[in-house]
């Protein structure tokens, strides 16, 4: 049974924390949910990441990140890249979600509704504009893999929204 | 090699996402639409990622140094065992579009049935690639019906490209040498299994899409060995030029 749950060193948590996602740059690593495990071991930290898409670019980046923050903390690290258990959106915090919301993308809906929106057209997506819901899919596939186009029919307003994974 | 039959199995597969990526890829920039464009791309994207993981775990099995570049880039073309499916050209949108939808209802039920995989590292790939895959076939069967089911020419342009296409379709449920003795052990799927059910499920969207289901009982097949139509070739000149005239060149 592999878990699902996080196993980070507390005194891990403010380095890990000023990594950010550098497609969301609001977004650190530690909200995205992406960092399933940091321990020391023998001086040495050892990190466990997780893609959010399989062909995420950012991945690389965020490893290279993470070494270099540790290493300016005066850790050496390692880093892993573990397919399992696969990453979802629900992993994504509260204080992520809101981060992305100010950042303009709209945080993903539970999976029904997600449903709903990509499939049927209902309009539930909040406009991270100007709040409204009444907006409609453009495109099911966006600026990246993660996130769908929109577009607010009251504002007008274009934005991208997170589709959910589960 | 210790595991041929599962180094064979894992490129079986991954070959698969690879080449129709690289088809998927050639829309960059090209796409009839913006928002097309991004999408195919974007498919892609995640067939990319998908098959550096299982190339990924190939270099660990074979352990004789081979890197998942090296599977990708320096292979023959008989070495590539994709389906014949996936290698043919974008030769329009609705082609382009028919071949990822043909492709995309057989491949989330494969993945559905690698999930169960008594290897780890497979299954492990299969619940991560399941969730992209799932948003490849909406994407593919929404458009199907959207241009089966609206003008006179675009039903008649997809009409045409799921009526060639579908002489491929079949080959998706051969099984080869390295699947039979994997199914055995437990790890393979049985893709013999999931022919009939692809089968309903094509022919139920096709007739949302008020399009026929094409009746000919001819198929090609020869991708599984090795045996490519003449389009495999081109494929591989762009996808390995920079390897073969740059030996060892890194990003």
């Amino acid at each position: 049974m592999i878990s699902t749950e996080q196993n980070i060193d507390k005194r891990l948590i403010a380095i890990l924390e000023q990594v950010s996602d550098p497609e969301i740059p609001v977004l650190s690593i530690m909200d995205m949910g992406v960092v399933r495990s940091a321990v020391i071991e023998d001086d040495i930290v050892n990190v466990e990441i997780t893609p959010t898409y399989s062909g995420c670019p950012a991945m690389d980046v965020i490893g290279d990140d993470i070494k270099k923050a540790l290493k300016d903390a005066g850790y050496q690290s390692n880093i892993d890249l573990i397919l399992h258990p696969a990453w979802t959106t629900d992993w994504i915090t509260p204080r992520g979600r809101k981060a992305l919301e100010d950042y303009g993308i709209a945080a993903p809906l539970d999976a029904e509704a997600d449903k709903d929106v990509l499939l049927n057209g209902k309009r539930i997506v909040k406009c991270t504009n100007c709040g409204s819901q009444n907006t409609r899919l453009v495109s099911q596939f966006g600026s990246t893999a993660c996130k769908a186009q929109f577009q607010c029919d009251d504002c007008q307003e274009p934005f991208d929204y997170f589709k959910c994974l589960k | 090699m210790k595991n041929g039959n599962l180094y064979n199995y894992i490129l079986g597969i991954a070959d698969n996402s690879l080449i129709l990526g690289q088809r998927m890829g050639e829309l960059c920039g090209h796409g009839p639409s913006l928002e097309t464009d991004i999408a195919c791309t974007n498919i892609s994207l995640d067939l990319f990622g998908q098959v550096r993981s299982y190339f990924q775990y190939a270099s660990k099995i074979a352990g004789d140094g081979r890197t998942e570049d090296d599977i990708a880039m320096l292979r023959k073309e008989r070495d590539y065992k994709n389906v014949l499916l996936v290698e043919q050209p974008n030769t329009d949108f609705a082609y382009t579009l028919g071949r990822q939808f043909l492709f995309d209802v057989y491949h989330l039920a494969f993945l559905k049935e690698l999930q169960k995989s008594t290897d780890l590292t497979l299954s492990a790939i299969a619940n991560k690639c399941v969730k992209e895959v799932s948003y490849h076939e909406r994407f593919s069967s929404d458009w199907v019906k959207r241009l089966g089911d609206a003008t006179d020419e675009s039903k008649e342009k997809m009409q045409t490209a799921i009526n060639d296409l579908w002489t491929y379709t079949d080959e998706l449920f051969h099984q080869t040498e390295a699947d039979k003795t994997m199914v055995a052990e437990g790890i393979g799927v049985d893709v013999t299994k999931l022919k009939d059910s692809y089968y309903r499920e094509v022919s139920q969207i096709l007739e949302e899409a008020t399009l026929q289901v094409p009746e000919s009982k001819y198929f090609q097949k020869g991708g599984k060995q090795g045996i490519h139509t003449e389009h495999l070739g081109y494929i591989l000149a762009e996808l390995q030029y920079i390897q073969r005239a740059y030996p060892n060149m890194e990003w």
